[in-house]
């Protein structure tokens, strides 16, 4: 059996149904666990103060935004080669959630600049960055609003998100190279001196696992419910084509 | 240069409309396409002419072969009528004779602006098209809305003599008679199945 | 391809067909900016390459959603896309055409226009020579975004939703070589990526424009 037999969309409703339960009882109790313990027994950080604490929210978040959109770019590269529905459907469905976590990322980045570089926004080259790739989400889901024939949607959009793809990658570049910023590098890297230490960095991975179970399982609830209204739509015009 | 069809099956918006379609046209014939409204006939032709795929089956003849028309004349009404017509030999990469302006009766009007033609000297403008790329297989879907009978019987003389005469070829939707001496396709008899497994919809059902 | 060429761009010089329109909504975002930021010519100076880079982009949008709809609306475009001319080289020629039509004429307003914002000597040449290498970009990058939204009620709106992001790393790596230009900075950097970014869209971006083509006209 093949990972392709899931893209029967009985097939992918019959197992993934099932497991949307677990997978959000899974995301809530990492979050639980991840966001008590970062808050509430880590202690305050000497230059960021309790401020600090907003990292819990705000890398995973910003992770899951860019994630978001490579999963949709893959998926609409296996909508465009293999024509599977369900594939082009789970991109559809991923948007808006890769959306919000954008939002959430800028959101709680705002508030921690607030007190560390004492601005709500300051064009620095990852907000910069983030604002474009929320654009982009924009464009993305409005397309796919825009059009009637779900078919014809879901090339268009395919190809929206390839060529997305490669302009939001140039304008990471572009915007790096406008304005060298405020924001610190990455703390997560493996191999980095600076790493953050243990204390901060296990319940932040914990909420890291929390919100990619947490995007899952939205994303699939969200798939399932983009497979009703096809069938649903399906089933209404085999019901015509019997009458006329 | 002849056009086979075999075991044609053609979708409209993701539903199936026609299925196990098959036929032959030879050089110099012709084929009248017949049905009801939402038959399939605009839907096959467009099929033909290589603008949407196929679901299944076999087209035997290039696309590049081919020339559609459809409703729209895709006229510019502030070209002339020469310049719509050279435009449309340059694309195709014709040379243009003004022999076609004496096939469709636009001699007359040769230097007026498209946009101020009547409905019916504009679709005698959009047929001359056809005159002036010289496909051998026409795909012509209703050709004759907003023409007179003259116009008509104009028609159908240039494409007896001037284009089935020569070795082309013709597919038609039409209701009204072109008086040539041509087969007639009923498309209801091929009008897929209701419980039809192809199109995108199969895939949810 | 020329002969799709030639027509467009004999279209859009009739009477009807646009042209000058999008030079002088140019002229008029330019004359607009003083009176919103004051006539201080120090200021002026300073922002004004960014505010021609800005104005021209804006300029060559206005005119993007015409580029397939009036083929589209009058049914030309299945008849050209039944043609042999394949549907990149027709994307490719409706993009040239506009290039033509908006970029050309924009890139040598600029120049007198960076007047009305007391441009300094040097940074008419770089204005010009940034404009010059970018608009192509943006043409064919718009050409792109018309080609997808083809067909749709509303396209226009959407299309400059859709097409803006896009325009986002021309207009840095475009209006940054103008300002470092003018300013006496070292631009080598960004006029490359620039001339990249105009020639990576010109080679690759009809493609995808041809693609969206085919699926809009299925």
């Amino acid at each position: 059996m093949s990972i392709w037999d899931y893209a029967n969309p009985k097939k992918f409703m019959d197992t993934t149904t099932p497991a949307i339960p677990w997978i959000f009882g899974g995301a809530a109790l990492c979050l639980v666990l991840g966001l008590v313990w970062g808050f509430f027994l880590t202690p305050e950080a000497d230059k960021f103060g309790s401020s600090v604490k907003i990292i819990y929210v705000h890398v995973p978040s910003a992770m899951m935004a860019i994630n978001a959109w490579v999963m949709m770019l893959v998926t609409s590269l296996v909508w465009l080669i293999r024509r599977h529905h369900v594939s082009a459907l789970a991109a559809k469905a991923a948007a808006p959630v890769g959306l919000t976590m954008t939002l959430i990322a800028l959101w709680t980045g705002a508030v921690w600049g607030q007190p560390m570089w004492g601005t709500w926004w300051a064009w620095d080259p990852r907000l910069t960055s983030f604002l474009i790739l929320g654009l982009f989400y924009l464009g993305y889901i409005a397309l796919w609003e825009a059009i009637a024939d779900p078919d014809q949607a879901a090339d268009l959009t395919s190809v929206l998100c390839l060529v997305g793809s490669v302009f939001a990658i140039l304008s990471r570049y572009a915007v790096n190279f406008w304005n060298q910023g405020l924001h610190q590098g990455a703390t997560l890297s493996l191999d980095a001196e600076e790493n953050i230490s243990d204390v901060y960095w296990l319940p932040l991975l914990v909420c890291i696992v929390g919100f990619i179970l947490l995007f899952l399982a939205l994303v699939l609830m969200r798939t399932g419910t983009e497979i009703r209204v096809r069938r649903l739509r399906a089933l209404e015009r085999q019901a015509q084509r019997a009458v006329a | 240069m002849s056009l086979r069809v075999e075991g044609l099956s053609i979708a409209r918006g993701g539903v199936p409309v026609l299925e196990g379609l098959s036929f032959a046209v030879e050089p110099g014939q012709a084929l009248i396409l017949r049905g009801p409204n939402g038959a399939g006939k605009t839907t096959l032709l467009r099929v033909l002419a290589g603008l949407a795929p196929p679901l299944s089956g076999r087209i035997d003849a290039t696309p590049e072969s081919a020339a559609y028309a459809s409703h729209a004349d895709g006229i510019k009404a502030t070209l002339s009528v020469t310049e719509n017509l050279r435009f449309w030999a340059d694309l195709y990469g014709r040379s243009f004779g003004a022999e076609v302006l004496d096939d469709f009766d636009l001699r007359a009007l040769r230097d007026r602006p498209a946009g101020t033609l009547s409905a019916g000297q504009s679709r005698r403008l959009g047929l001359a098209r056809l005159g002036v790329i010289g496909r051998p297989v026409l795909l012509l879907d209703e050709p004759t809305v907003s023409l007179d009978a003259a116009s008509v019987a104009r028609f159908a003389a240039w494409l007896r003599e001037r284009h089935l005469g020569q070795g082309g070829l013709a597919v038609i939707a039409t209701h009204v008679p072109l008086g040539l001496d041509a087969p007639e396709l009923d498309l209801g008899r091929f009008r897929a199945s209701p419980r039809s497994t192809q199109g995108s919809d199969a895939a949810f059902l | 391809m020329t002969a799709l060429l030639h027509r467009d761009l004999r279209l859009s010089i009739r009477a009807g067909g646009g042209f000058g329109l999008s030079l002088a909504f140019f002229l008029i975002v330019v004359v607009l900016v003083p009176f919103a930021v004051g006539p201080e010519s120090e200021i002026l100076a300073r922002i004004g390459p960014g505010i021609l880079w800005v104005a021209a982009l804006l300029a060559t949008l206005l005119s993007l959603d015409r580029q397939f709809a009036l083929d589209h609306e009058d049914g030309a475009l299945p008849l050209i896309a039944t043609s042999p001319l394949p549907l990149e080289a027709v994307a490719l020629a409706k993009a040239v055409a506009h290039w033509l039509t908006t970029g050309l004429p924009l890139t040598l307003a600029a120049a007198p226009l960076g007047v009305l914002l007391n441009l300094e000597g040097t940074a008419y040449g770089w204005l010009v020579l940034t404009l010059a290498l970018g608009t192509p970009a943006l043409s064919v990058i718009g050409t792109f975004g018309a080609a997808l939204t083809v067909g749709l009620r509303r396209g226009g709106l959407l299309l400059s939703l859709l097409v803006l992001p896009l325009y986002v790393p021309t207009l840095i790596f475009g209006a940054e070589a103008a300002r470092r230009g003018a300013e006496g900075m070292d631009a080598t950097t960004p006029l490359l990526m620039l001339a990249g970014i105009t020639a990576g869209s010109l080679a690759l971006l009809p493609f995808a424009a041809g693609a969206v083509l085919r699926i809009n006209l299925r």
